[in-house]
């Protein structure tokens, strides 16, 4: 990663070439890295020394109890938490090879870069079609951008959501009125635009029924390998069936990382087997 | 009170159960709801009252010498006169307009700028300590403000526009828009308090500044407060009499310029309603430009609640 940082730091924004470039080194590029992260929320410390590295073009997932420091790692990454006002870090967290905690960044920027979906579906107010197109708008200010470039970027990513046949006679209505799946998806089409490399989804599904998990579950699926994803689940089954590599946390700190079925199957750390064998949590 | 046991009715259980019995909580609970509920009526029937009253007192002048093109389509206001006393309430009526009209324009920007830098920029201690401020300033007497008027704005127009007197349009138009920020920076502000957080969160973590969340959410979304708040304020300047007696000048008179003085109606109802005789048409035609007030206040803040109310709905 050290050798071919500079040339990744070249092409953060198309995550494919970054891939690319992995390749020829033949070293997997990181997405995140992050060095002994500790956070406190006023004298509450969540995060411990928190070392992990997640690959990029894959779909990492995070597991632990309620309160293990998931959410608060994964708010975090793009600088989401700062928004409280009385938090706290030390350590790194690097982004596509940036430290994203470094006094000169621009949050506009790191947010670019990195997309997130919420436990609750948080449509913005507003139409269907500016909700998709509120981010791209965003970051294109001060330019004209025309009717139907913008008319092909929401169906675009509407399309990539499956939600285009769905809500394409109805592109003016108001994005609150729409079910709570495509609500969700609606979310999550809205980063799309923005062409960030990292997906970030905290508990996507927990607000929506089977049939809506099992949708948006296929969705993040279909989106595996374009974009980075790190999703935190309360739902064993759910990081099981849909993650590639395997977070488990406990009270902050990180125990287990490995392959999703290594994790599930052959954990290293007795606490694992624990909470997956449904002791705990 | 009757207490009976109730073993034999209870059941295999064997329980004894005064099922009918009523402790002292019972009655502590009738009394607050019944005193609660007097408190809570009084408020509507202080208003039906007040409206009958007001109506009672101007219904002779309305029914007899009213002549509503006369009071509508004339300047001229002069129930003294020996000769043929006129009731034309048409300066009065501009005279409040432009009054709360310039309030508005003086009063809009500034509140809405600060009901947006509490809610939406200012952070932690700031953001307290300016609530606690703007609360404060709500809280000045209006006759504290038109002693301001008089004698700080009066001398201060008079030398910066070089204008032969101070007590003008310009003057209680300033002050009253003065005096209606606080009240309308904090029911703005209670607007964009409540608009969701997701809202915010959901726009920043796309990258949005802060005044791109301001501008393109939560604005559009709390919209309707935000108008109703401009409206309390526009209710709250009509209705004001002490400052703008003080700072208007009170005379009779058409405006032309923000330099001319006016009087307003309830500055009129004010100054001449304790030297007339009860009963006469004088003083009944005070008390129908009470009417005139009344009812324009309530429209304003009834559309006022009626736009709030929309946003709920949604």
């Amino acid at each position: 990663m050290a050798d071919s940082g500079p040339d990744t730091r070249a092409d953060v924004g198309a995550p494919a070439a970054a891939t690319e470039e992995g390749a020829a080194v033949s070293v997997a590029p990181l997405a995140i890295e992050t060095r002994e992260f500790n956070l406190w929320y006023g004298t509450f410390q969540a995060l411990f020394d928190v070392d992990l590295k997640i690959k990029s073009g894959i779909i990492t997932s995070m597991i632990g109890p309620s309160g293990c420091g998931k959410s608060t790692f994964l708010r975090s990454c793009n600088r989401i938490n700062e928004r409280l006002g009385y938090v706290r870090t030390t350590g790194t967290i690097d982004i596509m090879g940036h430290d994203v905690l470094a006094d000169d960044v621009e949050l506009l920027q790191v947010r670019k870069q990195i997309g997130m979906v919420f436990q609750r579906p948080n449509p913005l107010p507003l139409s269907i079609r500016d909700n998709v197109l509120f981010g791209h708008r965003i970051h294109h200010a001060g330019e004209k951008v025309s009717k139907s470039d913008e008319g092909e970027i929401v169906e675009k990513a509407l399309r990539d959501v499956l939600l285009w046949d769905e809500v394409k006679d109805d592109l003016g209505g108001p994005a609150t009125g729409l079910p709570l799946e495509a609500q969700q998806k609606l979310c999550i089409a809205r980063l799309l635009p923005v062409k960030p490399a990292i997906l970030l989804m905290d508990e996507p599904c927990s607000a929506l029924d089977p049939k809506g998990t099992e949708a948006v579950e296929e969705l993040i699926w279909e989106l595996r390998g374009d974009y980075t994803i790190l999703i935190v689940t309360h739902n064993m089954a759910q990081a099981r069936r849909a993650s590639d590599e395997c977070v488990f946390m406990l009270l902050g700190k990180v125990i287990e990382h490995g392959l999703t079925e290594d994790v599930f199957l052959s954990p290293e750390d007795p606490q694992t087997s624990d909470y997956i064998e449904g002791r705990y949590g | 009170m009757p207490t009976r046991t109730t073993g034999e009715t209870s059941g295999s259980s064997g329980v004894a159960l005064d099922i009918d019995r009523r402790d002292l909580a019972w009655y502590v609970d009738k009394a607050v709801a019944g005193l609660v509920f007097v408190a809570g009526i009084s408020a509507i029937i202080f208003i039906i009252g007040i409206f009958v009253f007001i109506t009672r007192e101007g219904i002779g002048f309305l029914t007899s010498a009213f002549d509503f093109k006369e009071f509508f389509g004339s300047p001229a206001w002069r129930p003294t006169s020996e000769r043929k006393a006129t009731y034309g309430a048409l300066a009065l009526i501009a005279g409040t307009a432009s009054v709360t009209g310039l309030a508005m324009i003086v009063s809009v920007p500034f509140s809405l700028g600060a009901a947006i830098f509490i809610g939406e920029f200012a952070t932690g201690k700031t953001r307290e300590a300016l609530k606690i401020l703007v609360e404060l300033l709500a809280a000045i007497p209006s006759v504290v403000w038109g002693f301001i008027g008089l004698s700080i704005m009066n001398p201060l127009i008079i030398e910066t526009f070089d204008v032969p007197i101070g007590l003008n349009i310009l003057n209680s138009g300033i002050i009253l828009g003065l005096m209606a920020a606080p009240i309308m920076t904090t029911i703005a502000e209670d607007a964009l308090k409540a608009v969701p957080d997701s809202y915010r969160e959901a726009a920043e973590a796309l990258g949005a500044t802060r005044w791109q969340v301001t501008r393109r959410v939560v604005i559009p979304a709390a919209k309707n407060g935000l108008v109703a708040a401009v409206l309390l304020g526009v209710g709250r300047g009509f209705g004001e009499t002490m400052a703008v007696l003080m700072a208007s000048g009170h005379s009779v008179n058409m405006p032309t310029s923000v330099f001319d003085s006016v009087r307003a109606l309830t500055a009129t109802i004010a100054a001449e309603l304790g030297e007339t005789a009860m009963g006469s048409d004088h003083y009944r035609a005070l008390f129908t430009l009470g009417i005139l007030l009344f009812v324009v206040t309530f429209v304003i803040n009834l559309t006022a609640d009626l736009v709030v109310r929309g946003i709920r709905k949604r």
